[in-house]
């Protein structure tokens, strides 16, 4: 029977303890709210790692890793886009363009790092396929699952830190009024700024972070970084209905004419200025 | 009979049950354990379920008084005990600056729950490494419309004054709404 469930009872942690403990081969698929991840594993160990439709080629991963330059990429793929990641592989290290242990450093890196994406992940239904691996002209790694878990583990008492100080992302965000602080002469990353980009009353966190492409770890890690250096305040979406004071459960708001209202305060005001 | 309510809420030890008997004219209903935990034994024993403190208003009206349990565990009771209120009161112990951060995150959940107006309570005020209010406000990141008021819990006039800045907060508030 396959191994299937959902994180939200069965965290990843989990998950890739049993893998690793039961030496484990085959594919982990995970489908989260809004993407699919595919891991592979031979004997325990973390071979293959594919994220939805992303491109997963060599030579995309190799320019992320910045081992090869955009215009190198191009080329490659012009040139070569019929070819396996294995011969491409091969004709870039006997072309003296890359070595073996550069292109295994980028492979290993990126795969761990789609791992990575999983533990902020609280919510998606996974199923690990036994015996299913990535094709054969796919480049595998060997990378021993206990530093990816306890570093995971890390991360994920990291995110429910940041969820103390961040509980919901459905509220929204606003530059703090202080006067002589100017965003601009911050130094801020790339996706730093696309979040800054979109910060606004109206938007809420949960939507900055489904338009920049964040995930929940990510999005509260640049929101607290911001929020620590005084730069933000979180704020109730604008637009968002606040209720008025409610009176008395017994006795809805809506039924209470403001004058009752200001005259039941005013009263309570009265007896407490009486104690 | 009309009944209103304040809630109290804060972290462990801030002083929300001594500030609710400072003003209830009934013995507070007050649900305390022996504390079990030694992390948490810096008092002898906490609230487990809620306080509860009665003021008479006149004859048709009563306020009463909810103190939430400080212990994390017990934050389920929280949303339950939320429902309704007038307002509520944050309180803090200026004194511990490791609970501030539970603190802020109390009153982030808190205003989730019912988003009422609410004050934050500095209590322990009279202690000698209790922290300035200005700092305070700088840790618990409180917006400067935020009332941050001073306060030792046992004295009844600084909780007389607390309740009073939170009905004139609720009193504003009316005033904008309307």
């Amino acid at each position: 029977m396959a191994l299937k469930g959902n994180l939200r009872d069965f965290t990843i942690t989990q998950l890739l303890n049993l893998i690793n403990l039961a030496r484990k081969t085959g594919t982990l698929m995970v489908e989260g709210p809004n993407e699919k991840i595919w891991v592979s594993f031979k004997e325990g160990r973390l071979a293959y790692a594919q994220v939805g439709q992303e491109d997963n080629s060599l030579a995309t991963i190799l320019f992320k890793a910045k081992k090869i330059t955009a215009g190198q990429q191009k080329a490659i793929k012009a040139r070569a886009g019929s070819m396996s990641d294995k011969e491409l592989g091969l004709l870039l290290i006997n072309a003296n363009y890359i070595s073996q242990q550069d292109i295994l450093n980028s492979l290993q890196a990126h795969f761990i790092g789609i791992v990575n994406r999983l533990f902020s992940w609280v919510e998606g239904f996974f199923r690990f396929e036994n015996e299913l691996l990535p094709p054969d002209d796919k480049i595998t790694v060997r990378i021993s699952l206990e530093n990816i878990i306890i570093e995971g583990s890390r991360r994920m008492r990291e995110l429910e830190q940041l969820k103390d100080e961040i509980p919901s992302l459905d509220m929204a965000l606003k530059f703090s009024d202080r006067p002589g602080t100017n965003i601009r002469n911050v130094n801020l990353s790339v996706e730093e700024w696309r979040v800054v980009s979109y910060i606004n009353p109206k938007n809420s966190m949960h939507q900055i972070a489904r338009a920049t492409k964040l995930n929940d770890l990510e999005i509260r890690k640049i929101v607290y970084g911001l929020i620590q250096a005084g730069l933000v305040e979180i704020v109730r979406p604008a637009g968002a209905t606040r209720p008025a004071p409610r009176i008395s459960p017994q006795v809805p708001v809506t039924q209470e004419k403001k004058e009752e209202q200001r005259s039941l305060i005013n009263r309570l005001i009265r007896r407490i200025r009486s104690l | 009979m009309q009944t209103v309510k304040m809630v109290v809420t804060g972290p462990f030890n801030a002083g929300k049950t001594e500030f609710i008997r400072s003003v209830s004219e009934i013995d507070v209903v007050s649900t305390e354990r022996k504390i079990t935990s030694e992390a948490e034994r810096i008092k002898q024993s906490t609230t487990v379920a809620m306080d509860f403190g009665r003021i008479t208003v006149d004859e048709d009206l009563v306020l009463y008084l909810f103190g939430t349990p400080g212990q994390k565990r017990f934050d389920f009771m929280w949303e339950i005990l939320s429902e309704g209120m007038l307002g509520f009161i944050v309180m803090l112990d200026s004194t511990r600056p490791e609970t501030f951060r539970e603190a802020r995150s109390i009153l982030e959940t808190f205003r989730a729950y019912a988003p009422t107006p609410y004050v934050v309570a500095a209590n322990k005020q009279d202690k000698e490494d209790a922290w300035e209010l200005d700092d305070m406000r700088i840790a618990l990141r409180l917006d400067p419309k935020v009332k941050l008021l001073s306060c030792v819990a046992t004295n009844k006039e600084n909780v007389k004054n607390v309740l009073l800045e939170l009905l004139f907060s609720i009193l504003a508030e009316m005033e904008n709404g309307s």
